[in-house]
């Protein structure tokens, strides 16, 4: 099993690199073609820029990680880790809650036909609101409105609820489909031993869902990501990835290489809440795998 | 035979009543079956013979008449599990072991967990997999999974076992073997057992009635007695077998026509 999540961890590194490797090459032949100047022209005018400004070395990218911000007293990487690790934490709080979420929703639905057609349109619905719009709306009423808790609310919390927003649809979504998924004889056969719907939830619908929450998990997981960074930046959230992206969006001019060493961060961030559930399920499903005896 | 295991009484059964897409599956039909017989439902496809097996188990109530299971409404059985049932498929929960597979009746039942591993272990001495208890069913098999199905079917002592073309899906020898077992199993517990299926020499060889039914409506066309005594796989090659064969082809010729 370690084996598998580490050939996995092993894809995401090569793929980074074929990442690094095609911005390269693409940033070679666009300075190819600024300097033979005359026949590319049209060519040249259409294709994004690839001067240092717009497109810094992927060299400089990972150099950056390592140097002390001026006035700073740790390496950039270090920032990006303290502020991977906030962001993590309101990925994390939203994904839990949006899977439980989205997981209740789903039982809901499936406990009859009347609620599936009645509430499921307004599942989807709810997704067409822009994330970014909202954002700013649940902050507002975090700060505002919120002490009925115990503990006090805090703005990475507004931003957990914006990643949950997110995380429960296609918990909801698969977790339903899969909860529909035992055949009709196994049904049947529930049916036949007079077991009650609860039963049949633990004992047939939940377990024949596991697989189809899974594939939900991983989305949700890297959705939950998105949706912090996303609500952390429009939402003008201090303290995570969303945050410095933005602030390095705002410098860009004087340090472009940070801004992208801070989309890496966040890419990074998902890989491992991609590979997280990816163990996970490997734990959970593994009995699955078994080959048949013939 | 002082009750009867299963009573249909003018029951018939209709789909989708009174839209374009209407089936009249079962038409007034009438069926007795003792304690401790083995009944064949045998038909070409669409003669409802499912369909009467699911009425028998509550499944699906019948649009009219009624279906009584040892004396009572069939509902009244189900609730008070007085059946097994197994399907053409074997229908095992993939995330359970086989033991808790057999176990699954009995954890509904309440039964406690030593008690309900003893049985188990019993069921799986009786269909001869003692050793793959602790196996996930996607390492065993076809055959063997049937067995693990056929053992939790019997796994609460239900005095009535409905199978619904429980071999249809196993290859011819495998599907020989099964039905020797189960007939030892029959023996070896007296239950009573209503099996659908559509092969005739199946039919003729594990049952003591054999009840060919005619499709569109479905009808029961005639009820063929079969006494070969004890059976084994010397029977196959018995003339008398044959002669039963041959007994229920021409029903059956004779229901197509």
């Amino acid at each position: 099993m370690a084996l598998r999540v580490a050939r996995q961890v092993l894809v995401f590194a090569v793929f980074l690199v074929l990442v690094g490797l095609a911005y390269t090459g693409y940033k070679a032949f666009g300075q190819a073609i600024d300097d033979e100047q005359v026949d590319w022209l049209v060519i040249g005018s259409i294709l994004p820029r690839t001067d240092d400004l717009t497109m810094p070395p992927v060299t400089d990218i990972l150099s950056e990680l390592g140097e002390t911000p001026r006035g700073e007293d740790q390496v950039f990487a270090g920032f990006l880790l303290d502020e991977g690790l906030f962001t993590l934490r309101e990925a994390a709080v939203g994904f839990l809650a949006g899977a439980i979420l989205g997981l209740a929703i789903a039982i809901l639905l499936a406990r009859s036909q009347l609620l599936e057609q009645g509430l499921l349109p307004y599942v989807i619905a709810s997704q067409t609101v822009p994330l970014i719009a909202i954002a700013p709306i649940v902050v507002v009423w975090g700060r505002k409105n919120v002490d009925f808790f115990p503990w006090e609310w805090q703005d990475w919390m507004s931003v957990s609820i914006i990643a949950t927003y997110l995380t429960f649809f296609p918990v909801a979504v698969n977790g339903l489909r899969g909860l529909q998924s035992p055949r009709p004889e196994n049904m049947e056969l529930m049916e036949s031993y007079a077991a009650s719907w609860r039963q049949t939830l633990w004992r047939l619908r939940l377990p024949a869902a596991v697989p189809y929450l899974f594939a939900a998990f991983k989305i949700a997981a890297t959705a939950s990501v998105v949706g912090a960074i996303v609500g952390e930046i429009s939402a003008g959230v201090e303290g995570g990835l969303g945050r410095r992206i933005l602030l390095e969006a705002q410098r860009y001019t004087t340090g472009p290489e940070r801004l992208y060493a801070s989309v890496l961060g966040a890419a990074v961030l998902g890989i491992v809440v991609f590979l997280i559930v990816t163990a996970v399920e490997r734990l959970v499903l593994g009995h699955q795998r078994r080959e048949a005896v013939t | 035979m002082s009750e009867l295991a299963v009573e249909v009484r003018e029951a018939s059964k209709i789909f989708n009543r009174g839209k374009a897409n209407e089936v009249h599956a079962l038409d007034t039909i009438d069926l007795s079956i003792g304690a401790s017989e083995f009944v064949t439902l045998i038909g070409p496809s669409g003669c409802g013979k499912s369909t009467l097996l699911r009425l028998i188990a509550s499944l699906t109530p019948p649009t009219s008449g009624s279906v009584a299971v040892n004396g009572k409404p069939a509902e009244k059985a189900r609730l008070d599990k007085d059946y097994g049932m197994a399907f053409q498929r074997a229908g095992l929960f993939d995330w359970r072991t086989v033991a808790k597979n057999i176990e699954l009746p009995l954890e509904l039942m309440g039964w406690n967990r030593s008690d309900r591993r003893a049985r188990a272990e019993e069921m799986l001495a009786l269909v001869k997999l003692p050793e793959f208890a602790d196996h996930h069913p996607a390492e065993l098999s076809g055959g063997m999974q049937q067995r693990v199905a056929i053992a939790r079917s019997l796994s609460f002592n239900p005095s009535l076992l409905l199978m619904d073309e429980p071999f249809g899906a196993l290859d011819e020898m495998t599907r020989e073997h099964m039905q020797t077992e189960l007939l030892r199993i029959w023996e070896d517990t007296e239950t009573t057992v209503v099996f659908v299926t559509h092969s005739i020499p199946e039919a003729v060889f594990l049952s003591t009635s054999v009840v060919v039914m005619s499709a569109r409506p479905g009808r029961i066309a005639s009820v063929i007695e079969v006494d070969l005594g004890r059976r084994d796989d010397m029977t196959r090659e018995d003339p008398a077998f044959f002669e039963k064969v041959t007994e229920v082809r021409e029903a059956l010729r004779a229901v197509e026509a």
